[in-house]
């Protein structure tokens, strides 16, 4: 081995305050992981991170093709940010592919790392690029940085006994420990992380963690880089304990928690689907909290075998994403009218129909509030990042066994697998909310409502109370009726118990001026975005102000009179209006302002920013 | 269990007024149902009744145990999560051919599949009786119907057939008529550590009058049908002359001496899908009884086994600990 100098050591250190990295390639390039790794590794240092990973829903398409492209975005920081940052400062391009799709996002001037291994004709073909970038002048604003990785890989592995086509897989490694260097982070995260992994595959092993260290090494070897840069711990953040989270491993946690302190089983029936299958697979893991969970034959039988297990007295809980919700509404229906407690957890993808199933949309909430047969109304929780989710998904519980209702509980793709720190709460300061089980007879009717306008619930198997229910209409004995005057009556108290779900919500926040030209209202995972454009708006000196709705449905109460001190309020949603719709629909004097976003990419901090920017001119 | 020799067939009634139509087979069944539960000592707060929609799901509300009428052919999904959540339960599905072999289908064969220990009573009338006459996907092909008024021409599906292709490990055949057949029934189903599927044939008078007449009125009965009764010989008619064995692939009419002794519990689902198949066969007799009886894991208490084994190897789940896991780290 020669001798190495201390790697770096004689480069200048520059301290960066930001730092925006995109790892992309094909998608069995193993960027998902590069990227997580990156992230683990940031978050141990100290960083505030957020990550956008976005890949493709095919499993592999086609190698080296723009379909194929598989992308990790992260922002990490020494300030407290909200966002996985609008434009990329370094892309790590690991093919032409990876490197067309996503030039254009790119800052001026930025870094790109490109793996010349994988530019030749063949390549460039299956790109359907005619002439090579990297000699065409389409990387002239850039900074370029060619490493051929494919040969580095094969030469820092030049003594395994694993297979060209093995060693040519841990190429991923091999770019991460560059970028490693590149940043100052430390390896032994990922170095640990290798060993169990591949704790049954020590070849395997031995081979990521010899490319991960030959990457770090050779930013100093070869000289790659004029510089080394550090992106300092922030100081920022809350004093505490954190972690990395992301939001579906939050909001299985949140199951787990609000069945517990409901003082009830969990019972998950559920089919997978992307993007919602990670909390299946989540809380089948979790097994020794009691949790059962439930492959079942489809979307509907999942539901169904839920509220089955609310029939019974267990916390009945459905996870699905749009598809899945529209098969689901017959069922909703029924426990709607049946009156039992149910948790939804619609995960949200781009539709209509099969759409992007990879993509982020927001565009289930009218499903959500309205999508079902008959007067039907559910409450409707968002949540608004992973580190919001453990929160949102307690609250949701609460609702649906305080009220015996089915609860919605929104999320989506960008929230589902983006991860940011979380500071860990204080879990024996969560509050209990004991489920009080009907056993007396006497008195006891089906139906009676108490002051919330919520029925009792009794568990089969407690003697003298046997009932039968169904999605018949009923009478408060819970015997079928079709009398007139007693479905205006029952359909009246099921409105009316959902509306009273309102009473239990904290007052409604607004940061920034209570009174204003203009406040930007969102809701689900745009809060870090708007969060940033009002911070930088608010900077530019254009008063914004914000707030963030927990509460879809029903609405707060407050709500009407905090826009009531507005002139205008924007709505960001990446769908064509739909919250838009229901607040112009319940609250008409208002001046709502939509603004749309489907591409299946979260909002630009940008575009909210110029948007502010131009409503204020107006 | 509770209550034994101290609750009467009454106190399986609901105070609800029966709505069928006079003459419904589904009343024979509802009360064979409540002398079986009064009978066996049957702890009424220990029982479920749970259904779909269509005439026979109004079943439940006429039983005064607990019961839950849910959606089109979905039951066997509800069961599903009752079962697991509560295996303790003494979970009875009862479902007609509209709503368990066509909109359920799905559910049906995977409620088979897991093998959920409760009891599926299908009553098959061969129409839709509540949605008003209607072909069904058991209507034998050219049924003439409002919405097949040429005959029909999809082929039906054999019920039994089908429970024996989805690996069902308990199947049989009763009919509304015979109250003391439909209790045998019953007594085995119960008994069975699993789903048992029991297939009952249903007069719907409105729809469908007595479609089963031909095999089994009660002159012809005996000629046209054999009961399938585990351990004993194959043997039908009048004078109990005739029997059945099995040749190869074929099973043929002998004399009642020369009768096989019929096994459900064989491995292989072959021998009753034979059985199963003779339905089609005018030269031989519509089977009743069991087709089918043997062991096979229940999915409801396996998947609390393995909680059971989860916690006896990690310990209970501790929810500070879940959630303060993986790698922390911390800020000043």
């Amino acid at each position: 081995m020669t001798t190495l100098k201390k790697p770096g050591s004689e480069l200048p250190l520059e301290q960066l305050e930001n730092v925006v990295i995109r790892f992309a390639g094909d998608s069995g390039d193993g960027m998902q992981i590069t990227g997580n790794q990156f992230t683990l590794t940031s978050a141990l240092v100290g960083n505030d991170l957020a990550t956008l990973p976005d890949f493709p829903a095919e499993i592999r398409a086609p190698v080296g093709t723009r379909p194929g492209v598989s992308g990790f975005q992260l922002q990490f920081s020494s300030n407290d940010i909200h966002t996985p940052g609008d434009a990329p400062d370094v892309l790590v391009a690991m093919n032409p592919a990876a490197l067309a799709v996503n030039l254009s996002s790119l800052k001026a001037g930025g870094i790109v790392v490109v793996n010349t291994g994988s530019f030749k004709e063949t390549d460039l073909r299956k790109a359907k690029l005619d002439t090579n970038p990297l000699e065409d002048g389409s990387l002239d604003a850039f900074r370029v940085i060619p490493v051929d990785i494919n040969q580095r890989v094969l030469d820092a592995l030049s003594d395994s006994e694993l297979s060209k086509k093995d060693k040519t897989r841990c190429k991923n490694f091999y770019t991460l420990g560059l970028m490693y260097w590149v940043y100052s982070r430390p390896l032994e995260p990922t170095m640990e992380w290798l060993g169990e992994k591949f704790a049954k595959k020590p070849e395997l092993r031995d081979a990521n963690r010899k490319a991960l260290q030959s990457g770090y090494n050779a930013g100093d070897i070869h000289e790659l880089f004029q510089g080394r840069y550090e992106v300092p711990k922030t100081d920022e953040l809350p004093a505490g304990t954190y972690r990395n989270i992301n939001g579906n491993q939050a909001v299985a946690m949140g199951v787990v928690a609000g069945a517990q302190l409901a003082g009830l089983r969990p019972v998950l029936g559920s089919y997978p689907i992307t993007p919602a299958s990670t909390i299946l697979e989540e809380l089948a893991g979790l097994k020794r909290f009691g949790v059962i969970t439930m492959q079942l034959e489809d979307e509907i039988a999942a539901i169904c075998a839920a509220i089955g297990a609310s029939f019974t007295g267990s916390l009945g809980i459905t996870c699905t994403s749009g598809p899945g919700m529209a098969l689901k509404s017959e069922a909703m229906g029924l426990a709607v009218s049946a009156e039992l407690p149910l948790l939804i957890l619609d995960i949200q993808r781009a539709g209509p129909s099969t759409g992007m199933p990879t993509k982020v949309e927001q565009s289930d909430l009218l499903q959500a509030v309205f999508g079902r047969n008959g007067d039907t109304p559910m409450p409707v929780l968002a949540v608004s990042s992973p580190s919001d989710a453990l929160e949102v998904t307690i609250e949701a519980c609460r609702i649906a066994v305080e009220y015996m209702t089915p609860v919605i509980l929104l999320s989506d793709n960008f929230i589902a697998n983006g991860s940011e720190p979380w500071l860990l709460p204080d879990v024996a300061a969560l509050k209990e909310f004991p489920v009080q089980f009907a056993t007396d007879p006497e008195g006891h009717q089906t139906y009676k409502r108490d002051a919330k306008g919520s029925r009792p619930w009794v568990k089969p198997g407690t003697p003298k109370m046997a009932f039968r229910i169904g999605g018949l209409e009923k009478d408060t004995d819970g015997n079928i009726s079709y009398e007139p005057d007693n479905h205006q009556a029952m359909t009246n108290q099921r409105h009316q118990k959902v509306l009273n779900v309102a009473d239990t919500y904290p007052p409604t926040e607004v940061v920034g001026e209570a009174e204003g030209d203009l406040l930007v209202l969102g809701w689900g995972s745009s809060k870090g975005i708007i969060t940033q454009a009002s911070i930088d708006s608010c900077q530019a000196g254009r008063k914004v102000s914000r707030l963030h709705l927990r509460n879809i449905w029903p609405l707060p109460k407050d709500l009407d009179e905090i826009l009531t001190g507005f002139k205008a309020i924007l709505v960001p949603e990446m769908n064509m209006g739909q919250l838009t719709r229901v607040l112009r629909s319940e609250m008409p004097q208002h001046n709502f302002i939509s603004y749309s976003k489907v591409t299946g990419q979260p909002f630009l901090v940008s575009e909210i920013t110029d948007k502010i920017a131009r409503i204020l001119e107006d | 269990m509770a209550n034994q020799a101290t609750l009467t067939k009454k106190d399986f009634q609901s105070d609800q007024e029966v709505r069928w139509c006079p003459g419904c087979g589904d009343y024979v069944i509802l009360s064979a149902i409540q002398k079986y539960m009064a009978d066996v000592g049957a702890d009424p707060s220990q029982v479920v009744f749970v259904s779909g929609i269509g005439c026979s799901s109004r079943f439940p509300y006429y039983m005064n145990t607990y019961g839950f009428h849910t959606i089109h052919g979905r039951a066997p999904a509800f069961a599903t999560g009752i079962k697991a959540a509560n295996p303790e339960l003494d979970v009875w599905l009862v479902t007609g051919d509209g709503d368990a072999m066509s909109i359920g289908g799905n559910h049906f064969i995977h409620l088979l599949r897991r093998n959920i220990n409760m009891n599926l009573l299908m009553f098959n009338n061969q129409i839709y009786g509540l949605t008003k006459g209607q072909y069904s996907p058991t209507s034998p092909e050219g049924t003439r119907t409002k919405t097949s008024p040429m005959g029909t021409i999809d082929r039906p599906f054999n019920p039994i057939s089908l429970a024996l292709g989805a690996n069902g490990t308990f199947v049989a055949r009763t009919l509304d008529t015979d109250s003391k057949h439909m209790a045998w029934i019953f007594a085995a189903a119960h008994k069975h550590q699993g789903t048992a599927f029991v297939e009952i044939l249903q007069n719907c008078v409105i729809f469908n009058k007595d479609f089963y007449d031909d095999t089994v009125a009660k002159d012809v009965r005996a000629e046209k049908t054999i009961d399938l009764i585990p351990g004993e010989k194959m043997i039908y008619g009048a004078e109990s002359e005739k029997g059945l064995l099995v040749k190869g692939w074929d099973v043929q009419v002998c004399s009642a001496e020369d009768a096989d002794v019929w096994d459900a519990g064989t491995e292989s689902s072959a021998p009753a899908f034979l059985m199963s198949q003779m339905d089609d066969d005018p030269n031989l007799p519509m089977p009743l009884g069991i087709f089918r009886s043997v062991e096979a894991t229940c999915y409801d208490k396996a998947v609390n086994q393995q909680i059971e084994e989860a916690i006896a190897k990690e310990g209970p789940g501790d929810l500070k600990e879940l959630i303060w896991s993986g790698n922390c780290w911390e800020i000043d």
